[in-house]
């Protein structure tokens, strides 16, 4: 077995063969989990705690899920209503779990760097499920298994990652996880909506849709984070569903086969057309929840059998 | 009594020689000759010795969270890292902006400092950048200059009446020049570093820009100018524009600014978020040779005692600065190590130039200045360990890291006040 870690908190730190371990072991539990009976045993008797600093839907249920069928017995917890609120700090809050031994503790905090301080402080596992814009390691590696399963290759395909790419951790980690594989990965969106020092990243910058789409084979679209920009990034949605959101006509540049991703939830018609999105034969938007199980299975299930840990380093941030 | 210092490598920063040589202090003040009397001798055993550090923007925590810092405290560590005059900075909480709360100060610092403490005001009230304060009566009362600190006057009006004001007084105005629309919530500096770290980030254009207004507007009133830390490249010009127009500007640069890097940052370390934030590596060297060739005319510590809670959070959420009484010394001896700057041109930048633009008499060896002195090893390495800082606050970022330079001993007014 290829996985040499204790935590799973960004892509930056794996190796492609690493990649390849969790996305051999999640296609195993796309099986398991399309069967009758969807129950494993790999977490049995472990205990998840998922730890929720920012509002999800999905990838809390599918952590749940996925943590569920492995048998691990989960824990939600909505910590915009708990202690925070009465000012415990994050390091405070980690040592009072820490202290009620979880084995795998699962983690979204709205600041970039939250889960890497949280997990210097705490003994068990720690999975990252989105950190401010740093990293969300779980979706890119779903995103690279729904593209291995329908291109049925994850190296040297053309990828185009279009829009809200400043605010985007889902792109960071993309271009990440597929630059490693060895693709061609271009961003597409507006200048305003590019990260600074984008040039360095090894990727091509398209701020004209049209000319970014030519001859990928996979679109994969992202969400306006609206709720992360202060004012003033795009004039207007429907300027910017003219120009950047994703329909039949601007596809049509891309190769016949391209498929279309989103990692949800969708603002239709914003940056998606909603009949595009719902096209089973361009879109593979639902393959990528149901991946999105999968691949945290595996995730886990691969940390937990790394779980010899030695007690956590007090370390200064 | 009379202080004969022998068998000194003698850094003069007035004339810019490093010589072999012996010095005399009597009486709190440096000499010609021994004169009469008993005569105390200090073998310096060929280490140097030079004029004390003069180190403008130093933050004393009092009043207001005296456990970061207090005037015992920091005088320990100034004293122990060479410095015999702190101009401390008035971002205390309250601001430091009315001569009551100056009075209050100056009577901390004159109790339990072990090295002198010339205080600074706040420019305006509560350093809110609306209204002036009483500059009048507080250079009465002994503030130096005035300063908001890391804070921007950002209306141009109420700028300008400040600087106005101040000239009629010729009193000297320190500002952080930072476009305060561009860093608004930014931890780091703009570039593919802090994209992928995903940190709100600010471009080192937003000190260009400031530095360009600011100069407009002391091209305006002719104020006397300083601007606390300049750490970009692109604001340079500005500045040599300015000098060479005859304006009464000057220029800081903190020394963290000089030996660390952007990428120091690393995975989220919160003792290296300070403010400007770190630079990119070039900025770094134009900022070395800036200094070396007196674009730069001042290097301080920008001492900014942190405790470890308000460290110990999420980057963005963690408090900004670092100290730096006592590694300001080895870490600027990085640069001399480094072959970057020689000795007395470093003090120039350390001790005499910020004497001078408070015009002081320190900063100088020569007859008539004040007994001021440090008397450090250059060469002695040491691995740092902050737990052994005399700061109440630890918060340094060379935690761990291997420097040169020591400090033997250090004098004010001719008493020692470190080293045995």
């Amino acid at each position: 077995m290829t996985f040499r870690h204790r935590h799973l908190l960004g892509i930056e730190p794996l190796h492609p063969v690493e990649i390849t371990t969790i996305l051999d072991l999640a296609d195993r539990y796309v099986d398991l989990n399309r069967g009758a009976r969807k129950h494993g045993d790999a977490l049995a008797g472990l205990t998840q705690v998922n730890m929720f600093f920012e509002n999800s839907t999905r990838t809390q249920a599918s952590f749940e899920l996925a943590g569920k069928r492995l048998g691990a017995d989960v824990m939600n917890m909505s910590m915009q209503a708990s202690s925070i609120k009465k000012g415990e700090t994050l390091i405070d809050t980690a040592m009072t779990l820490n202290a009620m031994h979880p084995d795998l503790l699962v983690v979204r905090h709205p600041h970039s760097g939250a889960v890497n301080l949280l997990a210097e402080k705490v003994n068990c596992a720690v999975l990252n499920a989105g950190d401010g814009r740093h990293e969300h390691p779980t979706q890119a590696l779903l995103d690279a298994l729904t593209i291995r399963r329908a291109k049925g290759r994850l190296h040297r395909l053309s990828i185009a990652i279009c829009g809200d790419i400043a605010h985007s951790r889902v792109a960071r980690s993309n271009i990440l996880l597929l630059g490693k594989m060895e693709n061609r990965i271009r961003l597409v969106g507006p200048p305003t909506l590019m990260p600074a020092g984008v040039a360095d990243w090894g990727v091509e910058v398209f701020d004209d849709m049209r000319a970014g789409l030519e001859g990928v084979d996979v679109v994969m679209m992202l969400r306006l984070q609206k709720e992360r920009m202060d004012g003033g990034f795009i004039p207007s949605e429907r300027e910017y569903y003219h120009r950047y959101g994703l329909d039949a006509e601007k596809l049509s540049c891309a190769r016949p086969d391209a498929i279309v991703m989103h990692p949800g939830p969708m603002n239709r018609g914003v940056e998606i057309d909603g009949t595009l999105a719902d096209d089973i034969n361009r879109s593979v938007i639902q393959e990528q929840v149901e991946m999105g199980v999968a691949v945290r299975m595996a995730a886990m299930d691969l940390l937990a059998r790394n779980r010899a840990a030695p007690p956590a380093r007090e370390v200064m941030a | 009594m009379t202080l004969h210092f022998t068998n000194a490598r003698l850094i003069d920063p007035e004339t810019g020689t490093d010589t072999p040589g012996d010095l005399f202090v009597r009486d709190g003040v440096i000499v010609d000759g021994p004169g009469e009397g008993p005569v105390e001798t200090v073998d310096c055993a060929g280490h140097c010795l030079a004029p004390g550090i003069v180190d403008i923007g130093v933050k004393i925590s009092e009043p207001g969270e005296r456990h970061k810092e207090s005037f015992r405290s920091a005088g320990r560590a100034a004293a122990a890292g060479g410095i015999t005059t702190m101009v401390t900075r008035p971002d205390t909480e309250p601001a430091i902006d009315t001569p009551e709360v100056l009075e209050f100060v100056m009577r901390r610092a004159n109790a339990d400092s072990a090295v002198r403490v010339l205080p600074m005001a706040a420019l305006t009230k509560g350093r809110m950048g609306r209204e002036m304060t009483e500059i009048g009566f507080l250079t009465d009362a002994g503030a130096v200059a005035f300063t908001d600190c890391d804070r921007v006057v950002e209306d141009t009006k109420v700028f300008s009446r400040c600087l106005t004001y101040a000239r009629s007084l010729g009193a000297l105005v320190i500002a952080h020049p930072q476009d305060p629309g561009l860093s608004r919530g930014a931890a780091v500096t703009s570039g593919k570093f802090a994209s992928l770290r995903g940190l709100p980030a600010v471009s080192p254009m937003a000190e260009r820009m400031a530095l360009d207004r600011d100069m407009a507007l002391i091209e305006m009133t002719g104020a006397r100018y300083h601007a606390d830390q300049i750490t970009s490249a692109r604001a340079l010009p500005a500045l040599e524009r300015a000098k060479r127009n005859g304006l009464d500007v000057t220029a800081g640069v903190g020394i963290h600014h000089l030996t660390l890097n952007e990428f120091d940052v690393g995975d989220y370390r919160t003792f290296f978020k300070i403010k400007p934030p770190l630079r990119s590596e070039d900025d770094r060297i134009a900022m070395i040779e800036a200094l070396a060739d007196g674009r730069i005319d001042i290097l301080c510590s920008m001492h900014t005692p942190q405790d470890e809670e308000s460290k110990r959070l999420p980057f963005e959420e963690a408090a900004s600065g670092a100290v730096g009484l006592q590694t300001l010394l080895p870490a600027a001896m990085r640069l001399v190590h480094a072959g970057h700057i020689d000795l007395p041109t470093l003090w120039r930048a350390l001790s005499l130039n910020p004497a001078r633009r408070l015009g002081l008499p320190q900063g100088r060896l020569s007859a008539g200045a004040p007994g001021d002195l440090v008397l450090f090893d250059p060469d002695a390495p040491f691995v740092l360990d902050r737990f052994t800082l005399l700061s109440k606050s630890k918060n340094t970022p060379f935690d761990g890291q291997r420097m040169e330079g020591r400090v033997i001993g250090t004098w004010v007014g001719g008493t020692q006040v470190h080293g045995d």
